[in-house]
């Protein structure tokens, strides 16, 4: 294929994969930020929200949008009532300390994958997109009568990729609009710039981490349910997106929003765009080192203002 | 099923008493003296074994490894399930020299480090006779070097080239599914034939995607095809159509096959590139093993070919052996299980647990297995083993065995998809099958 | 003084108790020794780091993993003997951990994590990259014929065990000796207070790539003796999940002492083959004891013991 519609192709997919990664990082950075804790389950929060979209979308027959509908309404609140429940249990507990936070989310983890397996099995299931037609792309090129349209064999993408693209940024600038316009976006950030003062002026901040935790989780399960019907629900499928937006919030600079979502996007295009030139296993591994190199040479992130 | 029985009898051709043997069926007489059980009398008269009732003795245990969690989970059940069914059968049938089965099975976490504490398990804590099942290779090649220090005869049901490589060691076998090796190359003469001789291949990025470019690019060009390009998915990949833009345009044919969880992601995504306008497309049935084929996005499949170990759907030339097979293990005759059409078996590999264990219970029975003292008798017996006819012990088809490379050969199914089903179109001899022998495990000391 | 002479004593018990395990324990928890010993030293490698320096680093699977081929590649694809090919195996974790401590040292905190984790994930995929060589993820046999120090077949249960022993003998002193000395106070300065440390007039960043070293290296002697005595090296233990282990053995042990990642890695072993005898979801006991752990045991058993009764522990 020529190089240009080949290029396309690499970004639509990364922006696909950016914008999935953009809301799961969000949740993860949120958490990061406000509570300082490392959650190692949150890809299990991914999972769930996928698992959960395919249990509630089996429910329904008929034409397969309103199976999905319902399991993007529900699916991520009943993967909140999971998150707070554990951090009620587990994690206000052990007083969100960082050590025993991250071997307590890695049971929580095995916790969350074995009950997966004994009820949902091992096997990767699909979700039927509400609507998934294909669109072949066509491009411009100059001929002998002047500009004229011509479809490159296999460039194309599908409604469905393109919803998700949009969904990710209606649903981001819902989450700013959250920090920066509402009481509960001032507590969060309150509450994430000093702890002890946040609680001497009497911000309920054990509720704040519940929510926070929460909202968290439901922004992992709502990624969750976007994938479903491109990539299946499978009970292993958290670790990938976890280590990916881990990497993301870090580059990103954590706890922040611009940041987090630049990095999805530098991750998820990079992604697509470095296997047009490199063998692919090649390119994971010169984008891995790209993403060390980042870091080591900006440890703050892009976007940050403190190290951690 | 009254067929299948009367056919039964001859489930292995208990190969011919040749001089080898003796010295063993001496040595079983003579542990006699130690083991004086009803087992030991009847180990000695395997016909006297198989139908007296003599389940008194203590059972055979065959530790079972098998992928519950990991990323083999979704084949491990399957496994699980056709294993017990074996089991069950064989039980019924009298045991194995009268003595019943038992299977001990033990989850390995799909991880080669994990695998190898189960073989030590099964072999030191369980006491088991045998330890058999192990599909994915890393796991086999983790395992392998603990069974052969421990002794123990190990029976993995892989598919991997490793046994037939010389890698491993005396006691591991496969008797009862083909490795790579034989089934890439037997497909290159009808896919150059039928489909074109312009190849790309798509293929995993590690051992097992690297066995089909190399085994499948050499049959290739042997036929006087060409692969025009080799693309190697990384194994951490979840979404893949930003990799067919290196497909070239003169591709005649996709060759595509590939594991794991994302399979089904992989093909719909090839689907998605190629809309109305695809080449010819050749796969392993590995990229969609345990999918329904009537999931949504795979409709550009119909008309194109898969590579089968064993057919999914019931063929109309189906053989009473499978017939009485897939019920056993509950299979409904489009290849999911009888109680939930959604659960859909790993039928092209599965029927390799069930064939193993037929061929552990021949070659106990021509070896006079009594106890762990005769585990290299057993492992001698299977190695006499030659010609395995077609039958309820074998309902995959006949097979050749080799003993000196401790590897199976047989049939290759290649089926067409019509109407969202695989339709057989092309049976492989085994003589397609053939390559020469890499090492002689039979040289080797027990 | 005496507190040193009763932390010598009570570790130099430790192996004597190992040593007379040796002769009596059952085959099958004999071999779960030796492997336990083995990956031990691994999870005590990473507690010099993690448990005294503060550092967490999420990607030690690359200097296990580099101890592992450095070993097995040279004895694949060189013909060299086993007692060569450890060294071989040794030199590839200080190389690895001299580059990988020299660069990640820039970093702090998360960070720091995220950088050692993507060096090992880069690790990890060029173990597939270059499967012609390393066979990938399926791996590869060390044969039983190249399993041989001065004669001793290693593949022999009580040789590997004995093996082990030593191995695990000399990183368990090794620590014990650090942790003693001016080096190993300065490492624990460093994780209670960099800052103040660095104004006492330490080098606070030479420090930390002594420990990097030294962290490697013991990491890369427990991969290539794991690849020795059992056989086989392959890319699974340069997977992430590689990484975390000695993470998990080291905080459920006890960071910061020197027998608890022997502790942790031995418990965990059991956990979970204890568990999967009494039922198939044994990753849900797994993970429920995890997390009762934490809440009831913070500090890791060792840690725990060493908070409630014997303060002098080490």
């Amino acid at each position: 294929m020529e190089l240009v519609p080949y290029l396309i192709l690499g970004l639509l997919e990364g922006l696909v994969t950016a914008a999935v990664l953009s809301l799961m990082a969000l949740g993860l950075s949120l958490v990061f930020g406000v509570m300082r804790v490392v959650n190692v389950a949150h890809g299990e929060f991914f999972m769930v929200g996928a698992v959960l979209a395919w249990q509630i979308a089996s429910l329904f027959e008929g034409h397969p949008a309103w199976g999905f509908l319902a399991a993007l309404l529900v699916a991520p609140p009943l993967t909140a009532c999971i998150a707070v429940a554990a951090n009620q249990l587990v994690l206000k507990r052990i007083e969100y300390d960082p050590e025993r936070t991250i071997v307590a989310t890695i049971g929580l983890l095995y916790i969350i994958q074995q009950v997966t397996l004994m009820t949902y099995g091992p096997d990767a299931r699909p979700v039927e997109a509400p609507f998934n037609q294909r669109l072949s792309i066509p491009l411009v090129e100059w001929t002998e009568r002047g500009l004229s349209l011509y479809w490159p064999w296999g460039l194309g993408t599908t409604t469905y990729k393109l919803a998700v693209i949009m969904a990710a940024v209606m649903l981001l600038t819902g989450i700013w609009m959250l920090m920066t316009r509402t009481r509960f976006g001032l507590l969060m950030r309150a509450t994430q710039l000093d702890r002890e003062t946040a609680q001497a002026f009497g911000i309920p901040v054990g509720r704040v981490y519940a929510a926070v935790f929460g909202l968290g989780a439901a922004l992992a399960a709502l990624a969750g349910v976007l994938i479903v019907p491109i990539q299946q629900a499978h009970y292993l499928m958290g670790h990938d997106p976890l280590l990916l937006s881990f990497i993301v919030v870090i580059i990103g600079g954590l706890g922040s929003l611009p940041g987090t979502i630049v990095a999805a996007l530098l991750i998820g295009i990079s992604d697509g765009m470095i296997s047009v030139f490199f063998s692919p296993t090649l390119a994971k591994i010169i984008a891995t080192l790209g993403v060390a190199f980042v870091l080591i040479f900006m440890p703050q992130g892009l976007f940050g203002k403190r190290g951690l | 099923m009254t067929k299948s029985n009367s056919d039964d009898t001859k489930i292995v051709e208990t190969p011919p008493i040749t001089d080898t043997m003796q010295p063993n069926r001496r040595q079983a007489i003579k542990t006699l003296a130690a083991t004086t059980t009803l087992a030991a009398v009847a180990s000695t008269t395997p016909l006297f074994g198989r139908y007296g009732q003599a389940q008194s003795a203590e059972p055979i245990k065959i530790g079972f490894q098998v992928h519950r969690t990991g990323i083999g989970a979704a084949y491990g059940r399957w496994y699980n399930r056709t294993t017990e069914a074996a089991v069950k059968k064989i039980n019924d049938e009298g045991g194995i020299n009268g003595r019943e089965v038992q299977i001990v099975a033990e989850d390995d976490g799909t991880d080669p480090k994990r695998g190898a504490e189960v073989v030590e398990k099964l072999a030191t804590q369980h006491g088991c006779d045998i330890a058999f099942g192990t599909l994915f290779s890393h796991v086999v090649i983790g395992s392998a070097p603990r069974a052969g220090e421990l002794k123990i005869p190990y029976f993995v049901v892989s598919e991997g080239h490793h046994v037939a490589s010389g890698m491993l060691n005396r006691y591991t076998l496969q008797p009862g599914i083909t490795d790579v090796k034989s089934q890439v190359q037997a497909m290159a003469p009808f896919v150059n034939s039928t489909l074109g001789k312009k190849v790309t291949m798509i293929y995993p990025d590690f051992a097992f995607g690297h066995d089909h470019r190399d085994y499948f690019s050499a049959a290739v060009e042997a036929q006087g095809g060409k692969v025009v390009a080799k693309i190697a998915i990384p194994p951490t990949e979840s979404s893949f159509t930003k990799y067919f833009p290196k497909i070239p345009r003169d591709t005649e044919v996709i060759y595509h096959v590939m594991v794991g969880p994302a399979v089904l992601t992989f093909v719909k995504e090839m689907g998605e590139f190629f809309g109305n306008s695809r080449p010819e497309i050749f796969g392993f049935i590995d990229s969609l093993e345990a999918v329904d084929l009537a999931s949504p996005g795979l409709e550009f499949l119909e008309g194109t070919y898969f590579w089968e170990g064993n057919p999914r759907y019931a063929q109309a030339n189906q053989s009473d052996y499978d017939k009485a097979y897939r019920a056993a293990v509950g299979v409904d005759n489009n290849g999911a299980s009888i109680s939930d059409s959604k659960d859909v078996s790993t039928y092209a590999h599965m029927f390799g647990c069930w064939e193993t264990l037929h061929i552990v219970k021949a070659g106990m029975e021509a070896s006079g297995y009594a106890g762990a003292d005769d585990r290299a008798k057993l492992i001698e017996a299977v190695e006499a083993m030659t010609s395995i006819p077609h039958s309820y012990a074998n309902p995959q088809g006949a097979k050749e065995f080799n003993g000196k490379t401790h590897q199976t050969f047989g049939h290759q199914y290649i089926t067409r998809v019509e109407n969202s089903k695989l339709v057989l179109a092309h049976t492989t001899s085994i003589a397609d099958t053939y390559y020469p022998d890499e090492v002689d495990y039979t040289t080797q000391s027990f | 003084m005496s507190e040193i002479r009763k932390s010598w004593g009570l570790h130099i018990g430790v192996v004597s108790l190992l040593l007379a395990l040796n002769f009596i324990l059952p085959d099958y928890h004999h071999g779960n020794l030796a492997r336990v010993m083995v990956l031990a030293c691994y999870a005590m490698g990473y507690n010099i780091l993690f448990g005294y320096t503060g550092l967490l680093s999420l990607g030690h699977a690359l200097f296990f993993a580099a101890g592992m081929y450095g070993m097995s590649l040279t004895v694949q694809h060189l013909g060299w003997s086993a007692g060569p090919a450890i060294i071989v195996g040794l030199a590839s974790g200080l190389a690895m951990s001299l580059i990988v401590g020299i660069l990640s040292l820039r970093t702090a905190g998360v960070a720091f994590m995220i950088v050692t984790l993507m060096f090992a994930q880069a690790g990890y995929l060029a173990a597939l990259y270059f499967g012609e060589y390393t066979r990938g993820d399926e791996g590869f046999v060390i044969q039983k014929a190249a399993r041989q120090i001065g004669g001793i077949d290693l593949s022999d249960p009580m040789n590997r065990y004995l093996a082990a022993l030593v191995l695990f003998a000399v990183c368990l002193f090794i620590t014990l000796r650090v942790v003693q000395t001016g080096f190993g106070r300065v490492l624990v300065a460093i994780r209670e207070n960099e800052e103040r440390t660095r104004m006492l007039g330490y080098d606070v960043h030479r420090h930390k790539l002594l420990a990097i070293l030294l962290s490697g290296t013991m990491s890369a002697a427990a991969g290539a003796s794991y690849g020795l005595l059992f056989g086989y090296a392959g890319a699974t233990f340069a997977s992430v999940q590689y990484s975390i282990f000695p993470l998990l053995w080291v905080l459920l042990g006890g960071a910061g002492t020197v027998l608890g990642p022997f502790v942790g890695t031995l418990f965990m072993f059991y956990l979970i083959d204890l568990s999967s005898d009494i039922s198939t979801a044994y990753m849900l006991i797994a993970g429920l004891t995890l997390v009762l752990l934490t809440l009831f045991a913070p500090q890791g058993l060792v840690g725990e013991l060493r908070r409630r009764t014997l303060r002098w522990l080490p």
